[in-house]
This record gives structure tokens, C-alpha cells and sequence, in this order.
């Protein structure tokens, strides 16, 4: 749990306990399920509740009681193949001791990052069951109608119960299998978030936060895991230059073309840290590698002082350990720093054909490349191919801009 | 990611449809809603709607305040849209492979079109 500073809003502290609530139901009564419907009625009443007479003097203990009364209803109101479980609830209701303290809100995040899931499920269940997110919240956030994101969560729910999960922390082994698959969902919410705040900004929950509070919880429970340190140092390296990536009129500003003096320096200096003390102590895998590449563009005051050489190896570096287009392409960038834009068109030409799971980019960076070498009329060429194919609006809207740039 | 599935229509596509007997054209009904259901089931729906003749259509000209609407039919259309299904799902593969169980795709008139973003990229 992150630090509580002063007195929390009511939102805030809900959705700290909801996954504490969630993991003691699910301990004390098994069906993760129910349990997950009974928290999310109970967040939704307290929420209500909370604001007219406020907080009561046991929130957690309140959430408990709530949440239990609302699972013997939805059991109530199941087929009698669960009276047994409804006698059962009764005997052990209601109970007010605050959670002990177990690993519970780590089983809830390897539950909900289940790999029997798709990954939209994952998210889905990962932000409403650990998050304490409601459904219609989660829904803006995504861009989708609450019923889709109702249903992602009940048939991942039934999913897990058919594949006889039990709640439980993860052990030895399931670690190391399971680990990269919940970083990479708490990476997808992130990227989730990294868009344009060009929407209803106000009511929409922002989830590079949510998905940063949520690795900042995880990294609390596993300091020793070089990984999840690497994926908090790169999210929040990343979203230190949120504040200079827009302009006012909605446009993205390339990382070149950014106002530093607007990055974030706090989020800088703590995910410096992290990743400085990471890289010292545990073996580098592609979430640390990436973070430190993150860390040298942010420690450069001027574009021009970026330290590309250092990029360039960490490239390398992540080449060897995690090969890829992306990968490729992101190191011929690097190239073209160090090396000049000609080796990089030469070492681009070469990789065509690894390259062509990249869709438009390798057409960007070609584009760019062409401009370099003053090669205009390709460039613009590269520039209107790249902006046709691209699946993102702001990048289009910079492509074409870059296309009609006069010289 | 979310995906358009369109189902266009043409005047060809009009006639094979008259031609085929009633039982047919329930099957086709029903596997429409078929399909709904099971996306909606699966969380992938966003919205799925078929539209009116286009007959019914209306072009709507606004400039300076002013409003114009002219009437259809417009003689003009070879194709015309009947219906889509905006779906998100997490494969593109997984897109195709909806639109090949939309009814219409046996007449070659479902096209699939990638919803643009408005997510930020990283170079």
C-alpha cells in the first residue's frame, strides 16, 4: 500500500481497501467470484453513503461488514447448490478485525492476470477487482460501453472458476512464470492511458496513475524483483514528460521538440533511483533496459546533450535479450545519432523485412532519415505513406504535418 | 483495438436478396443476431446496428449557419451501407475472423476498417 498523506478523499481510500475487502471475502469464503460482486456494491454504497454522513470510524471494517451482507444476498438469490455456502457466510459474519497481514492483494493480482484470460479481460479485472474501479469508470477509461466491460469481467470471473484457480500468493515457481504476464498487463493499462487528454478528461480516471499506483503496490510487495522495479522506473520516466508532450491545440510534440524545463522532476529523480539501484543489484530484463533508456533521454537537459552512445548500447543490450521489430527499428534511430542518417538508411534497407510487423513506422523513421540527408521530395513521400497507414490520430496529424513542412 | 465491420449493399446484392426464399432470409436474421449475442457475451461489442433503406437517406449541407437537406434516393450510389458492427477486440486476426461469420460475407460486401486512436506513439 502506498503512503496515505494527510487525510485521503473518500475515492481514494476506497479504492486503497477494495482490494484488501476483495482478498479478505475471498480468503474467508473461496468464491472469488460473488466476493468480487459483493466488493464492487459495497464500494458503490459507500461511496453514496460515506458522502452524506461521512467516514465511519472503521472504514475497512465497514467495507467488510457491507460487503459480507451483500454475498449471503447474492448467494440468497443463487440456485441451492450454494445453501451450504450461505450457512456457512452466516456463521462467519460479521467480522470488523482489520485484514492481517498476508500477500492477499498479490494473489488478487495474479488471480485477475490469470493466463487462462485475454488480455482485455485481464485489464478489465485487473482495474475493478485491484483497483477498486467501477464499472462505468473503468468503461470511460477505455473507451467502451459499460455493458462490454461488464461482461469482460463476469466471463473472466467464470473463466477462472473453471479453471479451478485457487486464492492463493503465488509460489516459487508461479512467480517466475506468471510475473511477466501481470507486468505486462500493468504495462497494457498504462499504455492504455497514454493517450491524448483531448476527451472528457474530467471524469475519466487516469489510468498511466492507476497503473502506476498499482506497480508502486507490487514493487512495495517485491523490492527484490529487478523487473517490477524497472517497469515503475519506466512508467514513471515516461510520464514525466507527459506535461510537454501536448501542445495546447490537442498536437503531440516529439520528445526532440519538448519544453524540458516542463518534465517532471520529482518522477524523474525516483525513477532514476529505482532503476540506478535495479541495474546494480539484479539481472537486467527488457523492463530495466528500457527504463534506463528512458532515464538517459530524461537526463539530457537539451536534446542535444542526449547521451546516444549509451542508448545505442542499451539497444544492443536489448537486442540480445529481447529481439524484436521494435527493438530493431528503435536502434537504427540510435544509429543514425551516432553513426549519421546514412548507415541508418543502409541498416533500415537491410532489416526490411523483420521490419514489416512495424505497419507504418519503419516508413516514419525512413521519412525522417530522408529529411536528414536533405533528401526532400522522399522524404515527403515516406512522411504521406507513414500517415496513411497509422492507426493513431495525433501521430497523423504530426506525419502530414512534417509532409507539407516547407524546407 | 477497435475495428468498423461494414456491410455495404448494392443494387446486385438487392436482388439476390429478393431471390431467396423466406426461410433463407430468417437465417440470415437470426445468425445477425447470433453473432450480436455472442460478441456482446464476450465483451467485444461496442455497437451493431443495421440501417434503413437508403432511400430514407438525407444529405445535410451546413455552411454559415445555414442548413440544407436534400432528399435521397441518390442515383449516383453503386454501394451503400446496410449495417456494421463496431467491435474492439485484441487481435486483428480475431476481427477477421468476426466479419467472416457475419452473414453478409458470402456476398464479398463485409469490409473491416481499424478505428484510428488517439494514442500517442513512441519515437
Amino acid at each position: 500500500m502506498g503512503h496515505v498523506r494527510g487525510d485521503p478523499r473518500p475515492e481514494d481510500l476506497l479504492r486503497q481497501l477494495a482490494p484488501q475487502v476483495l482478498g479478505v471475502l475471498t480468503r474467508r469464503h473461496g468464491d472469488f467470484d460473488a466476493c468480487e460482486d459483493a466488493v464492487q456494491e459495497a464500494l458503490l454504497a459507500a461511496a453514496t453513503t460515506w458522502s452524506v454522513d461521512g467516514l465511519p470510524a472503521n472504514p475497512t471494517g465497514w467495507l467488510i461488514t457491507t460487503a459480507s451482507r451483500r454475498l449471503v444476498e447474492i448467494w440468497r438469490n443463487e440456485s441451492a447448490r450454494r445453501r451450504r455456502e450461505v450457512g456457512y457466510a452466516r456463521q462467519s459474519l460479521p467480522s470488523t478485525s482489520p485484514a492481517p497481514d498476508t500477500d492477499d492483494s498479490l494473489a488478487l493480482l495474479f488471480m485477475c492476470c490469470h493466463p487462462v484470460l485475454t488480455p482485455s479481460s485481464q485489464v478489465a479485472l485487473t482495474l475493478r477487482a485491484l483497483g477498486g474501479l467501477t464499472t462505468a469508470e473503468i468503461a470511460r477509461a477505455l473507451f467502451v460501453p459499460a455493458a462490454t466491460v461488464a461482461q469482460r469481467v463476469s466471463r473472466a470471473k467464470a473463466r477462472i472458476r473453471e479453471s479451478g484457480a485457487v486464492f492463493r500468493a503465488p509460489s516459487g515457481n508461479e512467480y517466475a512464470d506468471r510475473l511477466p504476464t501481470v507486468l505486462h498487463v500493468l504495462y497494457l493499462i498504462f499504455n492504455e492511458g497514454y493517450t491524448s487528454s483531448s476527451g472528457d478528461s474530467l471524469h475519466r480516471v487516469e489510468l498511466t496513475a492507476e497503473a502506476i499506483r498499482l506497480t508502486r503496490q507490487l514493487h512495495a510487495r517485491l523490492p527484490e524483483e529487478g523487473e517490477v522495479t524497472g517497469l515503475l522506473a519506466l512508467m514513471l520516466l515516461t510520464d514525466a514528460r507527459r506535461p510537454a508532450r501536448m501542445q495546447p491545440n490537442g498536437a503531440l510534440v516529439p520528445l526532440a521538440e519538448q519544453n524540458r524545463a516542463r518534465w517532471s522532476t520529482e518522477a524523474i529523480t525516483e525513477g532514476v533511483e529505482l532503476i540506478t539501484t535495479s541495474l546494480a543489484t539484479a539481472v537486467p530484463g527488457p523492463y530495466q533496459v528500457q527504463a534506463a533508456i528512458a532515464a538517459v533521454h530524461d537526463e539530457a537537459a537539451r536534446a542535444e546533450d542526449t547521451d546516444w552512445r549509451q542508448i545505442l548500447a542499451l539497444y544492443d543490450l536489448l537486442d540480445l535479450i529481447a529481439p524484436g521489430p521494435m527493438v530493431t527499428l528503435n536502434r537504427i534511430v540510435a544509429v543514425a545519432m551516432v553513426n549519421g542518417p546514412g548507415v541508418a538508411l543502409r541498416q533500415l534497407d537491410d532489416a526490411a523485412g523483420e521490419l514489416a510487423p512495424a505497419g507504418h513506422r519503419p516508413d516514419a523513421v525512413r521519412a525522417h532519415l530522408l529529411d536528414q540527408i536533405g533528401d526532400r521530395d522522399a522524404a515527403r513521400e515516406y512522411y504521406r505513406r507513414a500517415a496513411r497507414h497509422t492507426l493513431s490520430l495525433p501521430e497523423q496529424r504530426y506525419l502530414l504535418g512534417r509532409a507539407t513542412l516547407r524546407p | 483495438m477497435k475495428y468498423m465491420i461494414l456491410i455495404q449493399s448494392n443494387p446486385r446484392f438487392v436482388e439476390r436478396w429478393e431471390a431467396l426464399t423466406d426461410a433463407q432470409r430468417e437465417e440470415f436474421g437470426r445468425r445477425h443476431l447470433a453473432l450480436t449475442a455472442e460478441l456482446a457475451a464476450s465483451g467485444e461489442l461496442v455497437v451493431s446496428e443495421g440501417l434503413a433503406d437508403p432511400a430514407l437517406a438525407k444529405r445535410v449541407t451546413s455552411r454559415d449557419g445555414e442548413t440544407m437537406v436534400t432528399d435521397g434516393p441518390f442515383a449516383e450510389v453503386k454501394e451503400h451501407l446496410a449495417g456494421f458492427y463496431l467491435v474492439d477486440c485484441d487481435e486483428p486476426a480475431r476481427a477477421i475472423e468476426i466479419a467472416a461469420r457475419v452473414p453478409d460475407a458470402i456476398w464479398g460486401l463485409v469490409e473491416i476498417r481499424p478505428v484510428l486512436d488517439t494514442t500517442e506513439w513512441d519515437m
